[in-house]
């Protein structure tokens, strides 16, 4: 027979039947069912073991909260770790395997560990495993990480795509149970922009769970109601499958809405998005959490929470026993009892430990008053229960109900802490909210279903009515107040077995006892020492029962005790969803040259830089390796003329009055003074005196310059700018923008440029040395009109231009250039090749300006001007950045010049050890030099610029190698600077 | 958290870059005799409150604005927002 | 009471009735030799190195929550030494060597896991700035090992080595590095230092701090006055609110620094992997769950929560260099205080006040300097010179310009 505990009624869909596989087992469900409700009307009771001692475990609630029912759902990259049964939606052709066990499920070989148990009390590792040393990470701990762990990663790449969206409204209702519903209605019927989430696929709350009435009809059929007008309002968004996770600042929630995790198949839709939702106010209508009591071998499967199993009878039409028995702390128990003899299911009696008359009149029901469940038998599945007057009840299912702990966690994701009510033995909402959070229902502390309709709707309507919004009249709908008065009565004290709290990370009173006694007392010592609420449910039913049996220890009051702090997210999100659609090549946008287009068609090859993508060289004919290109790119700038796209330097104009002396201060050399017509070099400090940018500003007007930076700090310099513009000289007339993007700029560099420019720019212009000399700049056109900006400016250390057009024409410019060179042999060179050129040349970059050098250790000392205000220059001054002793940037060169040197090498002394005392300096950029046929390298050396010529070890331990290397000057190539100036 | 920008209305901090407490506006005066002693205060000692804070922030991902804004460290609730520009005139940092 | 296999056997026999408290719960004395302020990791451990190494016992750890209730009890539990600096390597390089003996040396496991940390590095000038770490580390005495693509994609075959947007060209392994065990590294120097006389005052908040005539004589605390010789504040996340009883400014920022955990899994991860083209650092610990973590938040702030921007661009760079993490559950999360120094690197120090030391300035990296902090703190509380590793954590380093700056980036703490 299928599906044998199936019983009538509930909110499924009988004619649409779904087939399953649990393991090897083919099943069948109903349209509307989770996977635990589907199971347990296959009467698959053992669905899970548990962390530590694998113990057998079952379905225990019907919620998120479930501790035990965690299985691998779906296969191959698909396959998604620890996912509570009680929470997917059923479709056809899930496969749900189980997890955490070593042979099968039924015959797991690591239950040998319950056997043990005695040995591994809470915190045993702490005390043992320490000898001898060598075995830990040999042996034992390879052994404990490989029994640890619960479900398994299919070490794939996630196949499904995931979004992120934004949402904006007046208020935000979180939960669509009765209070969330009454809520929504009341601020949806003012026109307010409302969202109303609920994590369930099927709104409702506990509507869907009870047999209780709203307005004379069914809960259920109410809420349906309900949602039925809020679906017809424009203002209001419905978001079901949806949980709203966490409570961030300024009335921010994230929220995770499933979208096709309920499908076989996403078919390339998104699986999930998560939504940061900006509300203006929020009504917390998050509901409330069944708690367990403690006793003997209370994690059998059959062992459920009360709730839970109405759950199941009244909205999954499943009997989750055919034998049961309610063991409870208050009248809510009851109710159980009444629903399942409703439906037919035999309850064989309820075992109230209050020792008072029942609350309900159940006459075919047994009534064990002040008595208590102390042990169950039924290794895979619940078969008997023990009482403490020594009777035994054959029961297959126990019902349970130790009172229910309002759903406060949204409101202590800003560390606020909640407060005890005696009266309801649970602790409610308090204090600091978070921000435009008001609570209402049983999340408030409200547990009748009247209270939380009228809390729900005056909830909203205050928050609203604060917003300006006018509540609507309407009659309130009409419910009773159920009886629900319950005893604090945590544990079964008369239980000799182990009594388990925390279920899946087998934390037992035994252990919180334990933890007592060893001095770990404190909630959170308490939690970190026995892992008590550290498992995938967050110890969402474990924790308030532990905490009472700790207050028990210490004597204290649970309030004294103190709660642990909640903390997002209120349940697991995948890293995906996180993540978004910033993974793999989306990660980070690309930024790409002007040129990128034409580079590519001609061989380029590509590399990182920041978010740029440069041309790192150009493949030409037979080409073997990227040494051959670069090689041969530099070589030909130095000897003919070289092309390279320099978009990505930062590029600042820069306007006004005061540009002169505004520059003046945020560079450490003088601008005021620079010509109309010139460039300069300006070296940029920190505030700290530290070197930060450097690059070349151009005055192409009495008040207009052109700076550029370099590429990496092109935005950083630029926000530092207008700090000093907005915040340290306000006054000052001066205007600044970015025109990174707005300008292609291209190097044309070698002895051949001036022609190849004199083919490009318009006849007017006069290129001649003396009418365009090194250093100049001017506004032109070029190609008939089109404007223009040259700069005589020179990296490579041979004559050289940057040439700039608008960016839209960036591309047909290489195109032009590159023709226009043809007959002087011009080819296009990349990063690398410039790399080469500029070391040959000693000037400095990223890897010498580092953030951790002073220009004296440059060599550029002298350019910080101290006759002057300006950034850095005051703190560079502090004696341990201007000792003598300090590094120096120098050249050096391989003693044996076959040798390659290697950058990132420490440089010791000849004679000396190679330790840290000894250590002389670092190689910073090594290069081979095609134009002197051997390595070259910059770096900085203890007082280098006295010791030219000095013979130095440049060892590198990482690669195993050291050699002998010359201190030279920095200048390899034309150290007089002539080719340049040509 | 949500910055009431003076001029675009609220907008999502991350908009924004966050540089520091809003002190840094006042550079101290370099021809100053201990000029040495007070550029070490102004670059590296701070009040680092617990409680309200008066701070820098840049809308670099809209009107480059720097602002002022005053925000408690504890709660993080924005009590004020000014324009850093303005701020600092007030302070005296004129030309 | 020792512990060892056979203790835990034998109280296993008899129902686990006979383990003695790990620690006393004392009423405080009027007056101590040394009252350290903050039991937290590093508090715990000088208590623990005052009381071992240097004979001092007369100590009180004033701690204002439960013991290790600061970021010992919330981080990432990394342990490593592959700093670049000489003023901090020869420090770190000392810390690991502590840890390497810590369980056998305090009696409790606090299972030190050399699984190795990974710093992958995705272009050349990374490289050649690891190289260069990874060489001062190899002077310092430490052990570092340069890996190049080929060898990461046999080691670690699920990194995304084909469609990256930063490609992965190498990483600097230090194979020493690894995790432990946070809480129980408090545990086990509270337990040492108590066994040894340490009197360990929890819930016991410092409200103020007696000077007099540029002396301290001891501090106010919720528990009543207590007097002392020293006093040494140890309170990294707090510093500046403490620093302020005695009337003092420091070189610090708080910031919060938010972590997290994923729901627990089978093996996945052999050792602690850090990304180089974005902010994200992630282990596995033995009970299955991926720790991660990744860059600040940014702002200001004593709140012990963050925000979500932070959030997602840590699981943004976990994506980008392990896309089967997918359908892993981040579970947890939390925010740590940090005391963000000026330069990224912490203080052991005397103070302008006679008998008042400082101890913080820690940024995110306080964990793995644990035993290496407490030992040095302890030696300069007991000698009153700094340890040899130590020399350069003073408060005075902006004075001089003997800045320790790794990341290159001045003095604007939230980019440290």
């Amino acid at each position: 027979m299928t599906q044998p505990n199936r019983i009538g009624g509930g909110l499924i869909d009988r004619s649409k039947e779904i087939k399953f596989r649990f393991n090897d087992k083919h099943l069948k469900g109903f349209e509307g069912d989770t996977l635990a409700s589907a199971l347990l009307a296959n009467g698959q009771r053992l669905v899970g073991r548990s962390f530590k001692y694998h113990r057998p475990r079952g379905i225990f609630t019907a919620g998120s909260e479930e501790p035990n029912a965690l299985v691998q759902l779906r296969t191959g990259a698909h396959q998604e770790p620890n996912t509570r049964a009680t929470m997917v939606e059923l479709f056809d052709g899930l496969r749900a395997t189980s997890q955490n066990h070593r042979g099968s499920l039924e015959n797991d070989l690591m239950a040998v560990t319950d056997w043990l148990s005695p040995f591994l009390s809470a915190g045993f590792y702490y005390k043992t495993f320490m000898w001898p040393k060598a075995f830990w990470e040999k042996f034992y701990e390879p052994a404990i990480r490989s029994s640890a762990g619960l479900g398994r990663l299919s070490m794939k790449e996630d196949p499904d795509i995931y979004d992120k969206g934004f949402l904006h409204c007046d208020l935000l209702v979180i939960g669509a149970g009765p209070a969330g519903l009454a809520a929504a209605l009341a601020a949806g019927r003012t026109g307010a922009r409302v969202i109303l989430a609920d994590e369930d696929f099927q709104p409702g709350g506990r509507l869907t769970a009870e047999t209780l009435e709203v307005d004379g009809m069914a809960g259920a059929d109410w809420a349906a109601q309900a949602m039925a007008e809020l679906a017809a309002m424009d203002n209001v968004r419905v978001m079901i499958r949806t949980t709203v996770y966490g409570a961030y600042d300024h009335g921010i929630y994230g929220a995770l809405e499933r979208c096709t995790d309920h499908l076989a198949d996403s078919g390339g839709k998104p699986r999930q998005i998560l939504w940061r939702i900006y509300s203006r106010r929020a009504v917390l209508a998050a509901g409330s959490t069944e708690r367990p009591i403690a006793f003997g071998n209370n994690d059998r499967p059959g062992v459920m929470l009360a709730g839970a199993v109405r759950t199941y009878v009244n909205r999954f039409g499943v009997a989750p026993g055919r034998e049961v028995a309610v063991f409870t702390n208050n009248d809510d128990g009851w109710r159980t009892a009444a629903d399942l003899t409703e439906k037919g299911v035999h309850v064989r009696a309820v075992i109230d430990c209050r020792d008072r008359a029942a609350p309900v009149q159940l006459p075919d029901v047994r009534h064990i008053r002040g008595a208590s469940v102390v042990d169950t038998v039924g290794r895979k599945g619940l078969k008997s229960i023990t009482l403490t007057d020594g009777q035994v009840l054959p029961v297959d299912c126990l019902a349970v109900s130790g009172g229910w702990n309002p759903a406060v966690h949204l409101t202590c994701h800003q560390r606020g802490r909640p407060e005890w009510r005696d009266d309801i033995n649970a602790f409610v909402p308090a204090g600091s909210l978070p921000v435009g959070m008001a609570v209402a229902g049983a999340a408030n502390g409200s547990m009748t279903l009247a209270a939380a309709l009228a809390e729900g709707r005056a909830q909203a309507e205050a928050q609203i009515s604060d917003l300006g919004f006018t509540p609507v009249q309407a009659e309130a709908p009409n419910a009773e107040d159920e009886p629900h008065e319950g005893v604090a009565f945590w544990y079964v004290k008369e239980s000799r077995k182990r009594a388990w709290l925390d279920q899946q990370n087998d934390v037992t009173v035994k252990d919180v006892k334990l933890s007592h006694r060893e001095g770990y007392r404190s909630v959170e010592l308490l939690k970190r020492y026995t892992t008590l609420g550290m498992a995938t449910d967050q110890g969402k039913t474990a924790n308030i029962p532990a905490l009472a049996i700790m207050a028990e220890c210490t004597g204290k009051s649970i309030p004294e005790t103190g709660t642990t702090i909640f903390r997002p997210p209120y349940t697991p999100v995948p890293m995906g969803a996180l993540a978004g659609r910033s993974r793999g090549k989306d990660f980070r946008p690309y930024r790409l040259t002007p040129s990128h287009k034409w580079a590519e068609e001609h061989g380029a090859s590509f590399v990182n830089v920041g978010n740029w993508l440069r041309a790192e060289w150009y493949v030409q004919g037979d080409e073997k390796g990227w040494r051959d290109s670069v090689d041969r790119e530099a070589k030909t700038t130095r000897e003919k003329v070289g092309i390279c796209d320099v978009t990505t330097l930062g590029k600042i104009d820069i306007k006004g009055r005061d540009a002169g002396a505004f520059l003046d201060k945020v560079y450490s050399n003088t601008f005021s003074t620079l010509k109309v017509g010139k460039v300069r070099y300006g070296l940029m400090l920190r505030e700290d005196g530290i070197c930060y940018d450097d690059g070349t500003t151009a005055r192409l007007g009495e008040n207009h310059y052109v700076m550029t930076t370099t590429t990496a700090n092109a935005v950083l310099v630029f926000r530092r700018m207008e700090f000093a513009r907005q915040c340290l000289w306000p006054n000052m007339d001066v205007h600044m923008i970015s025109t990174t993007d707005g300008w292609a700029q291209f190097a044309v560099a070698g002895p051949k440029s001036r022609d190849l420019l004199r083919k490009v720019v318009d006849k007017e212009f006069d290129l001649s040395n003396e009418a365009f000399p090194f250093m100049g700049c001017g506004e032109i056109t070029v190609c008939g009109g089109t404007p223009a900006r040259l700069f005589r400016i020179s990296f490579s250390g041979e004559l050289a231009y940057e040439i700039a057009v608008p960016a839209r024409y960036g591309n047909s410019m290489m195109g032009v250039l590159m023709e226009a060179g043809k007959e002087f042999g011009a080819a296009p060179y990349g990063t690398e090749a410039l790399g080469v050129m500029r070391i040959e040349k000693g000037h400095a970059t990223g890897n010498e300006l580092n953030g951790q050098t002073t220009a004296y250790n440059i060599g550029l000392g002298k350019m910080v001007s101290q006759k002057k205000e300006c950034i850095g220059n005051v703190l560079s001054q502090r004696p341990e950045m201007i000792r003598e002793d300090a590094v120096r940037l120098m050249g050096f060169r391989p003693v044996d010049r076959s040798k390659k040197l290697i950058a990132g090498s420490h440089f010791i002394n000849k004679g000396e050890d190679a330790v840290m005392e000894n250590d002389q300096g670092w190689m910073t950029s090594v290069a081979f030099s095609p134009n002197l046929g051997h390595s070259i390298g910059l770096g900085f050396v203890k007082r280098g610029h006295e010791r030219k010529g000095e013979i130095i070890r440049a060892v590198s331990p990482v690669h195993g190698t050291e050699m002998e290397v010359e201190i030279v000057s920095a200048h390899f190539v034309d150290p007089e600077g002539e080719r340049l100036r040509g | 958290m949500i910055i009431n920008h003076p001029l675009l209305g609220p907008r999502d901090a991350a908009e924004f870059v966050y540089l520091g407490d809003a002190c840094l506006i006042d550079r101290p005066d370099w021809q100053a005799e201990d000029a040495m002693e007070r550029f070490h205060d102004y670059g590296y000692l701070r009040d680092n409150p617990a409680g309200e804070h008066r701070e820098l922030w840049y809308h670099e991902q809209g009107d480059r604005s720097w602002l002022v804004v005053t925000r408690n460290t504890l709660t993080h609730e924005i009590t004020h927002v000014e324009l850093a520009r303005d701020v600092a005139r007030e302070r005296g940092r004129d030309k | 009471m020792r512990y060892s296999a056979f203790r835990i056997f034998m109280e296993g026999l008899t129902g686990n009735k006979g383990w003695k408290p790990a620690w006393r719960e004392p009423e405080p004395k009027p007056e101590y030799d040394i009252v350290i302020i903050g039991g937290g990791g590093h508090g715990l451990a000088t208590a623990y190195y005052l009381s071992k190494e240097f004979g001092l016992r007369n100590v009180a750890v004033l701690e204002k929550g439960w013991l290790g209730s600061g970021n010992i009890g919330r981080n990432t539990t990394i342990i490593r030494s592959n700093y670049l600096l000489p003023g901090n390597e020869p420090f770190y390089e000392m810390s690991m060597k502590l840890w390497e003996n810590l369980e056998q040396d305090t009696n409790y496991n606090s299972m030190v896991s050399q699984r190795s940390i990974l710093n992958l590095f995705h272009t050349d000038g990374q490289r050649d700035a690891f190289v260069r770490r990874g060489n001062a580390m190899f002077l310092a005495g430490a052990d570092a090992e340069l890996a190049d693509a080929a060898q990461l994609r046999r080691e670690l075959p699920f990194l995304d080595f084909d469609n990256a947007r930063f490609p992965i060209k190498g990483g600097l392994f230090q194979r020493r590095g690894g995790t432990a065990r946070h809480d129980a590294v408090a545990w086990g120097y509270a337990r040492g230092a108590d066994s040894r006389g340490v009197d360990i005052l929890q819930n016991c908040e410092v409200t103020g701090m007696d000077i007099e005539n540029g002396r301290i004589r001891g501090v106010q605390t919720s528990r009543g006055p207590i007097r002392a010789k020293k006093v040494a504040m140890c309170v990294a996340g707090s510093s500046g609110r403490v620093a302020a009883m005695a009337g003092m400014r420091l070189p610090i920022e708080s910031h919060v620094l938010q972590a997290f955990v994923s729901e627990g899994l089978k093996p996945v991860l052999p050792g602690v992997i850090t990304f180089g083209a974005g902010h994200f650092y992630v282990s596995q610990s033995d009970k299955g769950g991926l720790v991660f973590g990744g860059d600040i938040d940014g702002y200001n702030t004593y709140a012990q929560r963050g925000n979500l921007p932070v959030v997602e661009d840590v699981c943004e760079g976990g994506m980008a260099i392990m896309p089967m993490i997918g359908r892993a559950r981040l579970l947890r999360s939390w925010g740590g205080v940090m005391d963000m120094s000026m330069d990224g690197t912490p203080f052991i120090d005397k103070t302008h006040i006679d008998g008042l030391y400082f101890n913080g300035g820690w940024c995110y990296g306080g964990f793995k300097a644990t035993p290496a902090s407490g030992y040095c703190y302890a030696h300069l509380l007991a000698k009153d010179e700094p340890h040899p590793v130590a020399t350069q954590m003073r408060l005075d380093r902006f004075r001089t310009g003997n800045i320790i700056d790794e990341k290159g980036v001045g003095n604007q703490p939230n980019l440290h």
